[in-house]
């Protein structure tokens, strides 16, 4: 019942670009686009991480002169925007499976975005804390 | 104009003329079918391995100051964290590549350019898989160098052999 009332409030434009549907504009659709993008980065940065862990097999100083660099205020940044990217992607990830498995999931996508910025902020400002000091203090 | 004439199919219906698909109806949506439930199955477990990864190497004892070669030595030590590591670099590089498959498919309207995008994505998946499986199986913490010497930053415990 409730879907049909949402359906006739809506204003017309909306219903036909699309637009304040689960999908197009609106918080659907930009949790989307953060979706593509961190999934991106994620894909291009392991790319990258597989190249330098197998500089294992060079010799122990050259893997330990690559990951030194890591070790510095700057790089810290970048690891924690990956960091921060692979949080999102995660807990977003969850959100697309249950609202595509959980019989309730499409009534609660809304709810569950909402989780997943706040369940973002703890995680990732806790993450954030620890990392700096660990690499500011050492 | 009577309503017949503008009676068009939707594309999804699929009534589209073969000539139009990419492949057979059938064996495209068999494995569109495979992907979707991949991606929802590999998702929730990479979460699991990615999160205790970044745990275990960024947030306990000294976080990134404790990455060396004698760390990777001492965790691959361990059959527990090759399984860890190799089962993480698999499901991540899958779902990487069937992801960014995706993309490519959504944002390239010519064939030529499509299979391009598409041969370079998998051939350097393939390539990153291998290396990072023969990584972790050819491991070898104890390296010397041509003269038969333990080489430079080599973990303490090969001095103790
Ligand atoms: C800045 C964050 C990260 C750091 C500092 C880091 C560090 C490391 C280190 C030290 C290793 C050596 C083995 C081990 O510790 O188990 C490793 C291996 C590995 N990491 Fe990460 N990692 C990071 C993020 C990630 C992410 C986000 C992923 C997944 C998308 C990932 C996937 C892997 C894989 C698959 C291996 C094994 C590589 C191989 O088979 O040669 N790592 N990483
Ligand atoms: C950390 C746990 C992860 C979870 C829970 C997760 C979950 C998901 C889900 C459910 C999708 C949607 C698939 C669809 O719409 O059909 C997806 C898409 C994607 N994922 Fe992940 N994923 C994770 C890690 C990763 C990693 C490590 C990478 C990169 C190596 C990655 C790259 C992508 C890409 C490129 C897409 C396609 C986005 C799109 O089509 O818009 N994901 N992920």
């Amino acid at each position: 019942m409730s879907t049909a009332t949402t359906a006739q409030q809506s204003p017309p434009a909306e219903k036909k670009s699309g637009r304040g549907t689960l999908y197009r504009g609106k918080e659907g659709m930009w949790s989307w686009v953060g979706h593509r993008i961190t999934g991106v980065v994620i894909f291009l940065f392991l790319l990258v991480h597989v190249l330098d862990t197998a500089l294992v097999r060079v010799s122990p100083e050259a893997y330990d002169a690559v990951i030194g660099t890591y070790k510095n205020w700057y790089m810290a940044l970048g690891e924690s925007g990956l960091v921060a990217a692979v949080i999102y992607h995660a807990f977003n990830g969850i959100r697309i499976v249950l609202v595509d498995f959980w019989k309730k999931g499409t009534k609660y996508h809304k709810q569950m975005l909402w989780a997943v910025m706040i369940l973002w902020v703890v995680v990732f400002g806790a993450f954030f804390v620890r990392h700096m000091m660990l690499v500011l203090g050492g | 104009m009577s309503a017949q004439q503008l009676n068009i199919a939707a594309p999804r219906s699929g009534d589209i003329d073969p000539k139009y698909l990419r492949q057979s109806a059938s064996s495209s949506s068999n494995r569109e079918m495979f992907k979707w439930l991949f991606m929802r199955i590999s998702g929730p477990i990479l979460l699991v391995l990615i999160f205790v990864h970044l745990f275990s190497n960024l947030m306990v004892g000294d976080g990134v100051h404790g990455l060396n070669f004698g760390l990777v030595a001492g965790k691959w030590a361990s059959p527990l964290w090759q399984i860890w590591d190799l089962t993480m670099l698999w499901l991540a590089m899958i779902h990487g590549t069937i992801g960014v498959g995706t993309i490519i498919d959504d944002y390239t309207s010519k064939d030529r350019t499509r299979v391009g995008f598409k041969v370079a994505l998998y051939l350097a998946s393939v390539a990153i898989i291998v290396l990072g499986t023969l990584v972790i199986f050819t491991f070898e913490p104890c390296m010397t160098d041509a003269a038969g010497n333990l080489m430079d930053n080599s973990p303490s415990f090969c001095f103790n052999q």
